[in-house]
């Protein structure tokens, strides 16, 4: 049996030429595509989407569109090109040659990050997959998918790391890939939040837009990696992570600008009102802003850790633009400030760099994170309402770190037990706003249509109008 | 020609009686006489002088080497009296001013090539017939005692002044470390108060008091020791089956030649990968059918392949121990015809009566034993042209995992782990199982699964299924499966690695062997890294200085 599986599997890594890979994949692929019909997009598998296709990774073939069925879609393996004489930037190993196989050494830690990081992908697909049933435009929908299936390919691409460089122990870690379940109280996924739901459309903008900003700072920091293969894997991920965190910004912005219409028009800021005529208040985004970015927060890991600074000193996870920080790239000595509550205040103090490094990423990424919040305060500043989103401390309703164990508001005070018991509605959605959102979801499918809840995009995609046709149900 | 800096300077094991510094051997009969007198200038490094019939590793090897001319040079030996070409002294054990130049790994390695030669004396004792008495014609102290201990009987002069004595912790703040303490409660069966009183007594214990205690067997006035010497010793020699008139094989030097890569021999190559921090041995198979039959075989002598590849494969250990303490994995391979292998231990099945063939299965059991016992990783790889048939299937079973190569395409290219019934009981360990039985820890159906597969060839899952390999990789997986594992466990603390291995590879049930392997040596191991035998005022240090050790008194 002879398949070209360029065709099929659209790669850079010489799929025809390499049998391991082809084996491994000869076995997973099938399994990967059981899963997609079990655990993908709900009721979609014979819609026709306008999807875009990476089928190579130079300009004009990392963006291919064409109507796809998603069962059929053309999940590839694309690293980005070889960077001559590259070296591992950072830790005990800085100045070697970046390693092109795994080392020994760091194959049980290398291989806990690529299994981390590939998990959070189909960990967002199962999350999303009833979304499409209440989707506010076949705009939306089309977007939906798109994020689906690029998170499937970001599966692929660290199952394709796993597969070449792992050997056995690589392929029943990528099996396991497909075994785990979001939300499965028994075989749940490895990280908290992506066992959380996304139960409606505003969740879903709101998780494009903080947790798969997570993302891409985890990708940043592995595309920094000693071992080049994860580093340039990791490169080319980040070109599709920017659409999704893209669908989150337009989305929530397509929320806030229709709230705001509505707000004009009826010239009122009662929320009340406000929510009879169908719309979302902006104290509730201010709440599942709050939630969602929080929830993000945790992802970085401990504020003072251990496993963080192994894998920085080991040379296989690096900071935020590793190369452009202006110090030794080893920490030995350096410090880095992180947070801890003290005598009822939260103080900074600090605490080995290299322990820190996970806290250093946290704050580089709400750095990056405010940037869109201050976007979607000018379109309420051009509406002319005075009303201000921001982003609640960092320290606000953690689970995990020493910082879980204090109540924190969302301005960085520590407040009591009661204080929060009493508060909190006003800082998290509630049952109550989850229950008003989930009622708004219902489903808009005709082209050219959105919810009320919604503002139309300004443009349609690839230049398509925004009354194309993106989904065909067939 | 190599260059000069290649090669650098490395200790062998060679020598031969023309050369001995230290012992004499000198046969008469059924009676052999190795006589200590040491050079106290010949010792193997500089620093220290040999005095009052002390040794170092030199000497040990002299030994090891005159052991080795008895079981195969002199068959017709069946007593081999050990004494002292010195006056009143009989031996006063390990040099201390060479333990205190050591390195804490120099020692370490010197106890354990020492314990092994003890526990060789014992092996042939009890495996050969070969009977040990030591004539302690002085004073027996410290390892002098030990060396007593390892024999059958042990004579001591009465003069008035010498004693058997173990006065390592009251002298030195260590241990009788090469089986001392073991060996008096396990062997002599020395009641464990007496042994405390015993083991803290400087000046040890003489004539009757020590004859009651069991820490001898009989003592003599010094007119009398000779005849009383040549009266056990006799007596000893009626205990054995070593054949009268029996013409010995000569043992011939080995053919090794050292180079930049490794040691090199005909049946045994050894290539280390120094970056890598690793060492390849290669174990080849006969190339042609070995001898059979009894007159040929004991013609081949010293160059019968189950002889030859035995002497290789232990120097290549001693070589690499002594010489390459940062090389801590092995990879033990071997190449060659499985039939011819498998002949090989047909004629040694066969020929088991015949004392040369005995002796050769002896020596190839504490071979492998000593393999155990090395504190380096050892790892088994299996690939297409291996021949872990029979006897060299053994290094497979040493090891602490076995990889085997899987060719589900090809699989009558796979290599394969062939059985014979020299697997089962002819190489026990020094718990006394064999590998196999310890491997499975003598449960029925494993061990009758293995035994009813001898002679068969079993291929990747055959042998993985009889749990016989730890792992099966095919060839697309195989170098990257490898050279992961190898280049993970090389970063692992090589002291970790050390107590975990020797942890793992002996099972339940302990001997006196491993007792002093385990329970002795790590005890010593501890006390000889400790401040109060090795720190600046410790008793190691300071003895012989006229200054007082200084303790620190808690308890650890």
């Amino acid at each position: 049996m002879s398949i070209d599986y360029s065709q099929k599997i659209p790669n850079n890594v010489n799929l025809n030429d390499n049998k391991t890979l082809q084996r491994a994949l000869e076995h997973w692929q099938p399994e990967f595509v059981n899963w997609w019909k079990d655990m993908g997009p709900d009721g979609s598998q014979n819609f026709d989407v306008y999807l875009r296709t990476a089928i190579s990774v130079d300009p004009q073939g990392w963006a291919h569109f064409d109507y796809v069925k998603m069962p059929d879609y053309r999940w590839g393996i694309f690293l980005n090109p070889a960077e001559a004489d590259r070296k591992v930037n950072f830790g005990a190993h800085k100045g070697e040659a970046a390693w092109q196989e795994v080392p020994g050494e760091y194959r049980s830690n290398l291989r806990r990050l690529i299994v981390t990081q590939g998990d959070t992908e189909p960990a967002s697909v199962e999350q999303q997959r009833h979304l499409g049933l209440t989707c506010p435009s076949l705009y939306d929908m089309r977007n939906l998918f798109q994020v689906n299936v690029e998170e499937g390919r970001h599966l692929w691409a660290m199952v394709y790391l796993l597969h070449a460089y792992f050997g056995r122990d690589g392929r029943e870690e990528a099996e396991a890939l497909l075994e785990r379940r979001s939300g499965d109280a028994d075989n749940p996924r490895i990280l908290g939040a992506f066992n959380e739901k996304t139960p409606d459309w505003l969740s879903f903008f709101m998780f494009t837009y903080f947790t798969d900003r997570d993302g891409k700072y985890q990708l940043c920091s592995l595309a920094e990696s000693g071992f080049d293969p994860l580093a340039r894997t990791c490169k080319f991920m980040l070109t599709e992570e920017a659409h999704h965190m893209f669908v989150g910004e337009s989305g929530v912005g397509r929320v806030i600008q229709r709230t705001c219409e509505v707000m004009n028009q009826l010239k009122t800021d009662d929320v009340a009102k406000i929510r009879a005529a169908g719309v979302i208040d902006l104290p509730t985004i201010q709440r599942y802003l709050n939630f969602h970015f929080s929830v993000t927060m945790d992802l970085f890991g401990a504020d003072v850790s251990s496993n963080a600074a192994t894998f920085y000193t080991s040379g296989l996870k690096g900071r935020y633009e590793e190369t452009k920080q202006d110090d030794d790239h080893q920490l030995t000595n350096a410090t880095y400030g992180v947070l801890e509550v003290n005598g009822g205040n939260l103080i900074t103090v600090q605490a080995p760099y290299l322990n820190a490094i996970n806290e250093k990423l946290r704050d580089d990424y709400v750095t990056d994170a405010k940037g869109g919040i201050e976007r979607w305060n000018k379109l309420i500043q051009k509406a002319g309402i005075p009303f201000t989103l921001s982003a609640p401390h960092k320290a606000f309703n953690r689970k995990i770190g020493p910082l879980s164990a204090a109540k924190i508001s969302p301005t960085g005070q520590v407040v009591s037990e009661g204080e929060w018991t009493h508060q909190h509605l006003h800082w998290l959605p509630s049952a109550e706003d989850r229950a008003f959102v989930a009622s708004l979801m219902g489903r808009v499918a005709e082209p050219g249509k959105y919810a009320n809840w919604i503002a139309a995009p300004a443009r349609g995609i690839n230049n398509q109008a925004i009354d194309f046709e993106y989904v065909r149900f067939n | 020609m190599n260059s000069p800096e290649a090669v650098k300077p490395v200790i062998t094991y060679d020598t031969s009686p023309e050369q001995y510094k230290h012992w004499k051997l000198a046969c008469d009969g059924a009676i052999a006489t190795l006589t200590l007198n040491i050079n106290e200038d010949g010792g193997i490094k500089p620093g220290y002088k040999l005095k009052l019939n002390s040794y170092d590793l030199g000497v040990d090897m002299e030994l090891h080497d005159a052991l080795q001319r008895v079981r195969f040079e002199h068959p017709e030996v069946r007593t081999v009296v050990v004494t002292s070409g010195k006056d009143r002294i009989f031996c006063s054990g390990a040099n201390i001013f060479m333990l205190g130049l050591s390195t804490h790994a120099w020692k370490v390695n010197f106890c354990k090539f020492t314990n092994e030669t003890r526990n060789g004396i014992e092996d042939s004792s009890r495996y050969s017939g070969l009977k040990f008495l030591a004539a302690c014609n002085g004073t027996t102290a410290g390892g002098g005692y030990e060396l007593a201990l390892a024999c059958d009987e042990i004579l001591l002069v009465d003069d008035r002044s010498s004693a058997v004595s173990l006065p390592e912790v009251p002298l030195l703040g260590v241990l009788p470390g090469t089986g001392g303490l073991t060996r008096v409660i396990d062997k002599r069966r020395v009641r464990r108060d007496h042994a405390d009183i015993f083991c803290t007594l400087t000046e040890g214990i003489r004539s009757q008091r020590a004859k009651d205690w069991r820490l001898i067997d009989d003592y003599a006035k010094p007119q009398a020791f000779a005849d009383k010497v040549k009266e056990r010793a006799t007596a000893l020699a009626a205990q054995s089956d070593r054949p009268a008139g029996a013409k010995g094989i000569a043992l011939t030097p080995l053919k090794r030649s050292i180079d930049e890569a490794g040691y090199h021999y005909e049946t045994v190559d050894v290539v280390i990968d120094r970056a890598a921090r690793r060492a390849t041995l290669t174990v080849k198979a006969p190339a042609a059918p070995v001898q059979s039959a009894i007159d040929q075989i004991v013609a081949a002598g010293a160059a019968w392949w189950p002889l030859q590849m035995a002497r290789e494969l232990d120097d290549a250990i001693l070589m690499l121990r002594t010489n390459d303490l940062d090389i801590g994995t092995w990879v033990l391979k071997t190449t060659g015809d499985a039939a011819l292998a498998l002949g090989a231990d047909a004629a040694l099945d066969a020929n088991r009566g015949h004392w040369f063939v005995r002796e050769t299965i002896g020596m190839l059991r504490r071979t492998l034993a000593r393999l155990d016992v090395t504190s380096r990783t050892l790892i088994a790889l299996i690939e297409r042209d291996s021949c872990f048939a029979g006897t060299m299937a053994e290094l497979l079973f040493a090891a602490d995992r076995g990889y085997m190569l899987s060719l589900p395409d090809a699989p009558t290219e796979e290599g394969k782990v062939t059985l014979s019934k020299m697997n089962f009981g002819d190489y026990p360990m020094v718990n006394a199982q064999y590998r196999l039985q310890g491997r499975f820890y003598n449960e029925e159906g494993p061990l009758a699964a293995a035994r009813a597969a001898i002679g068969q060839a079993q291929g990747a899952d055959a042998a993985l299924a009889l749990g016989l390999v730890t792992a099966t990789p095919d060839d697309l997986d195989w170098d990257e499966e490898i050279r992961i594992v190898l280049e993970e466990r090389a970063s692992l603390s090589p002291d970790a690695l050390t107590g975990m291995e020797a942890n793992l590879r002996f099972g339940p049930g302990e001997t006196m062997e491993t007792r002093v392997f385990g329970r002795l040596s790590a005890w010593q191991n501890w006390i000889f890294i400790r401040p109060n035998a090795v720190g600046e005022a410790g008793a190691l240090k300071v003895f012989g200085s006229g200054n007082k050790a200084k303790f620190d008194w808690n308890r650890v």
